[in-house]
């Protein structure tokens, strides 16, 4: 049996998470699922269509928003219990989180991001996982009686494969160290534009951008195509756009639908960070930048003047 | 306040990765080093909370000795003093690299009320050993921090999920993990430089467990050959871009 951690956000679903239940149904049609907090059990039936055998919801009184250690305990207290063979997590901030502190609380290893997982016997498993945010893989054994891996976001797909609902709650087993360090307010919201993580554009500066005004064609284009504005570190370093905008390894990875990268050379920290675009055109004087090696559609040409020529015929077109 | 940063050496990468013959090591022959802008952003805040509330800082870094250079950068900026674990060339898993920090961070004489760290390094990207040594030393970790501030012995903590920040907070002593954007780092000045060649960076040995998780080898990703469609430039191609957009759906 795989047993897979499946992050919400008070009932809202993480996508990667369902990557993780397909991944595990990948090393056994036995896949269990586990969810914790407010809003969790309301997801089974979402979860179940996913392949999940059998869900899992833990709650607890003082469990309401994310709080890290109570949801490795649950995921522990599950493990001592059923004895899985595996544990999954999607490779998300927070399913690594818990991972890190289920691995901890049993002293065992936690491979992370992983995007290949082959187990090889009883304590033994084959992985490949992403270094450098997935610049580099890393090809390892793993010895554990239950192997704790994380998935890197978008390297398992998400398949559809319902099972019958089968829902169980259980009470977490939480002791005054488990709750110590949890949510105690959310601030700010999406409101005002569209988040970076989430939208489905992304149109995208570099340094060829030359200063913080050129952007304001970025915010024209995205305005058109319902997208968010991202940039490269070399912006946010320099001042001209605020970090929360600075796609990469450190700044925030994005999948959308479509990604322009305007001005940006292709530095293997930006790539990490826009790889799993499913569509990237790519804007730059230099044919031979990295970044163009990555790119469905090139326009070799400078930003500056090439950009108010596709404003324009983006304004007419969406007018009809 | 007596902080800890945990900081490690990396090779500052260009536009591609390129692995030694064996597969087994990047090939940093070309390459300079660095630190990860996480940890950039750790020491920074570190060396603020000190200037404000007095104490000292002391940086913790494991791996090759030549990594002395990068803690004295570090230095210059303000941290006090160094500890240097020599690996000997062994790369350890996240748990014996946690051990091995938790063991030099608790036999300091100094008690830390706040052990600091990036979220996650760039080389390895566990995003794991601030939390083990959370455990080992017995203390509470927030992680993923973009937003510190500290009052009274009590850290608050934000972090970005999606397009919102949650908020943490934490009663010290405990661990932090910072990412970038936290802070923007200052640059080192010349009487800093000057004085960063005189702070102690003390080298101590290690020997690490049996690894659990045992690395083969190292791969570069296959990039898929794309085979970039060209579409020109100028007018033609802002024509040809609106007709790529109107196709794949995200203009109708």
């Amino acid at each position: 049996m795989i047993l897979v951690y499946v992050d919400h956000d008070r009932g809202e679903i993480d996508p990667i998470s369902l990557q993780a239940i397909s991944a595990a149904t990948a090393l056994d049609p036995d896949v269990q699922a586990v969810i914790v907090g407010h809003g969790g059990k309301e997801l089974a039936g979402e979860i179940a269509a996913y392949g999940a055998t059998a869900i899992h919801a833990g709650h607890h009184v003082d469990l309401f928003d994310f709080t890290p250690r109570a949801h490795a305990r649950a995921v522990h207290s599950l493990i001592e219990k059923n004895s899985p063979r595996a544990v999954l997590a999607g490779g998300t901030p927070r399913g690594n989180e818990v991972l890190s502190h289920v691995a901890a609380l049993m002293d065992a290893p936690f491979a992370s991001e992983c995007v290949s997982i082959v187990l090889t016997g009883a304590d033994r498993a084959d992985i490949v996982r992403a270094r450098w945010a997935g610049n580099m893989l890393e090809e390892a054994v793993v010895v554990a009686p239950v192997l704790i891996a994380s998935v890197q976001a978008h390297s398992f797909t998400a398949v559809a494969a319902a099972a019958p609902l089968s829902l169980t709650e259980f009470e977490v087993p939480l002791s005054e160290g488990d709750v110590l360090v949890r949510v105690q307010d959310r601030v700010g919201s999406s409101a005002g534009g569209v988040g970076l993580a989430e939208a489905k554009v992304v149109v995208s500066g570099g340094r060829g951008m030359d200063g913080p005004d050129a952007f304001s064609m970025l915010e024209d284009i995205a305005g058109v195509l319902g997208g968010a504005v991202g940039c490269s570190r070399v912006v946010t370093s320099a001042g001209w756009r605020p970090h929360a905008e600075q796609v990469g390894q450190t700044g925030t990875k994005v999948a959308p639908d479509l990604y322009i990268a305007c001005g940006i050379s292709g530095a293997t920290q930006h790539i990490a960070g826009c790889k799993s675009s499913k569509t990237l055109i790519a804007i730059n004087t230099d044919a031979q930048a990295p970044i163009m090696g990555f790119a469905d559609y090139v326009v070799v040409d400078n930003v500056h003047t090439f950009l108010p020529l596709l404003i324009e015929k983006l304004k007419a077109a969406n007018q009809k | 306040m007596e902080i800890a940063v945990c900081i490690k050496r990396v090779p500052l990468l260009g536009s591609a990765i390129v692995l030694t013959p064996d597969g087994m090591a990047i090939d940093t022959s070309k390459l300079g080093f660095g630190l990860s802008p996480h940890e950039e952003c750790a020491v920074e805040a570190a060396v603020q909370l000190v200037e404000a509330n007095g104490g000292s800082v002391t940086l913790f870094s494991m791996g090759h000795v030549d990594g002395e250079e990068q803690i004295r950068d570090q230095l210059a900026i303000g941290a006090d003093r160094a500890v240097l674990i020599d690996t000997n060339g062994v790369e350890p898993d996240p748990q014996a690299a946690a051990s091995a920090l938790a063991e030099a961070i608790s036999t300091e004489d100094t008690t830390f009320d706040l052990v600091i760290m990036g979220s996650e390094s760039a080389d390895y990207g566990g995003s794991q050993t601030g939390i083990r040594v959370a455990h080992k030393l017995g203390l509470p970790v927030v992680t993923s921090v973009k937003g510190l501030k500290i009052e009274g012995g009590v850290a608050t903590c934000e972090r970005a999920v999606g397009s919102i920040r949650e908020v943490y907070t934490v009663t010290l002593p405990a661990v932090i993990t910072v990412r970038d954007g936290l802070n923007i780092p200052r640059y080192a000045s010349v009487p800093g430089r000057m004085k960063a060649r005189k702070k102690s960076v003390d080298i101590k040995q290690v020997t690490f467990d049996e690894p659990r998780i045992t690395t083969k080898k190292f791969t570069i990703p296959d990039r898929e050959a794309k085979g970039a469609t060209s579409l020109g430039s100028g007018d033609e191609a802002a024509a040809a871009l609106v007709d790529v957009l109107k196709q794949i759906g995200v203009l109708t």
